[in-house]
């Protein structure tokens, strides 16, 4: 199995990124700050206005180590790409299949059941251990409803039908995502899914988890050689990468939904964290940022027994062995997608 | 796995003080320099035999020497700072 490596977040702004020696060297004004050896180092990500040099730039590519750019409140900017790695015949055959309706319901309708299942656990979960705190009533109601929804997409051959489906099981989901959150109510409180911008600090958290999420599905894929632009739910357009976003559906509500439930629960997060913007954006803070992704890298490293693969995985692993799966799928070793379904 | 690698390099001569830049320079590419000639490594062990060959290139063995110390993957109780300096954990979460 791939070892999961480390990966970097710079978050200061005025830093540089250099290459020295086989490391990446951390200068701000010029002063080295942090070296490590880029073997180590499996993803960068920047948030804000740093510079990378083209020597690492390179390093990087030849190492398959992903740098991606971030702005400053989280929100993807642009990801370093290298040489497409992995063999041709399987980028033409994901390609040949993303053109085809219905074989792209085939593993859209996967990815979708997968969505719903992981939602409704999570669901599931808040009833279980706070039976006597939440609205145990309207969280069972869109359970059923969710199942429901579940029944329906696993059998339906048409993408928009998916779509359908799948936005109504998602806003189902988010009616009663409110009921998860049992601590610091005051202050965490959810409505409605809103971005560009988020307006509060629930959706501010959503959106930064699913951003570094969606950056870690497209180096996956990249990673088995899989081109993360051509997705099989979401269609093709310019700069998107839509196999990512197809990957990242059923991952959504096991890593981002309850990793960003954990830190507001643990109080590890609080209403000094954030600000808000004269057009009514909520974002970050530097500090709560740093925060956040201390607490999320930590959370990579967790153990979970992978479902399908009955093998002890880190969670930072996921998404890379939902890309090999995916692969295997399109090589044809395997008859159907087979979705992450975490109870 | 963490390995430790220490080095002593004789630079009484022109000569070994360039093996002395040398060997650091190539233990830079590897690991964490944590004090003048030690680094902290963390490396399989693929790559840690590409190190000790390169390095074995580079020293004079009739004078110069190299130590490894194997701390395996489970090092973190076996490794303790005390004082200035801390050196960076190369497998703890990295945010700047």
């Amino acid at each position: 199995m791939k070892q999961l490596l480390n990966t970097v977040y710079v978050s200061e702004p005025d830093m540089y990124l250099a290459l020295k020696g086989k490391n990446l060297n951390l200068l701000k004004t010029n002063e080295s700050i942090a070296r490590i050896p880029l073997h180590n180092i499996e993803a960068i990500c920047t948030f804000g206005h740093q510079g990378a040099s083209p020597a690492l730039m390179g390093e990087c590519m030849k190492q398959n180590i992903s740098l991606t750019f971030f702005t400053s409140s989280g929100r993807f900017r642009g990801r370093l790409t290298g040489e497409t790695n992995g063999n041709v015949a399987l980028r033409k055959k994901q390609y040949r299949l993303s053109d085809n309706e219905e074989d792209s319901s085939k593993i859209a309708r996967h990815m979708i059941i997968g969505k719903i299942f992981n939602s409704e656990q999570l669901l599931k979960r808040t009833v279980r251990d706070h039976a006597l705190r939440v609205d145990v009533n309207r969280i069972n109601q869109v359970i059923d409803r969710l199942q429901e929804s579940r029944i329906v997409a696993s059998e339906c051959n048409d993408l928009d039908e998916l779509r359908g489906i799948e936005g109504n099981a998602a806003s189902n989901y988010y009616s009663v995502f409110t009921e998860s959150i049992l601590q610091q109510k005051d202050v965490f409180f959810f409505h409605e899914r809103n971005r560009r911008p988020p307006l509060d600090p629930v959706n501010a958290l959503l959106s930064f988890a699913y951003s570094l999420l969606a950056s870690e599905s497209a180096a996956a894929l990249e990673g088995v050689g899989l081109d993360s632009y051509v997705g099989f739910l979401h269609r093709d357009r310019p700069g998107r990468t839509s196999l990512a976003l197809d990957i990242m559906e059923e991952l959504r509500s096991i890593i981002a939904d309850r990793f960003v439930l954990k830190i507001i629960n643990r109080k590890q997060i609080s209403s000094k964290d954030f600000i808000v913007k004269e057009n009514k954006a909520v974002i970050l803070t530097d500090e709560a940022r740093r925060t956040f992704l201390q607490l999320w890298q930590k959370e990579k490293q967790e153990d979970i027994t992978h479902p399908y693969l009955k093998e002890k995985i880190p969670w930072g692993l996921v998404p890379h062995v939902q890309a090999l799966l995916l692969a295997r799928y399109l090589r044809g070793d395997l008859d159907a997608y087979p979705p992450i379904l975490i109870r | 796995m963490l390995v430790l690698v220490t080095y002593d390099v004789q630079t009484y001569t022109n000569g070994g003080k360039k093996r002395l830049r040398k060997v650091a320079k190539k233990c830079e590419e590897y690991g964490v320099r944590v004090q003048n000639s030690v680094f902290e490594c963390i490396v399989d062990s693929t790559q840690l035999r590409q190190l000790e060959i390169a390095l074995e290139e580079i020293i004079d063995p009739s004078v110069d020497s190299l130590r490894y110390y194997r701390l395996g993957n489970n090092h973190e109780a076996k490794v303790k700072h005390v004082g200035a300096k801390p050196a960076i954990k190369v497998d703890k979460p990295l945010i700047f």
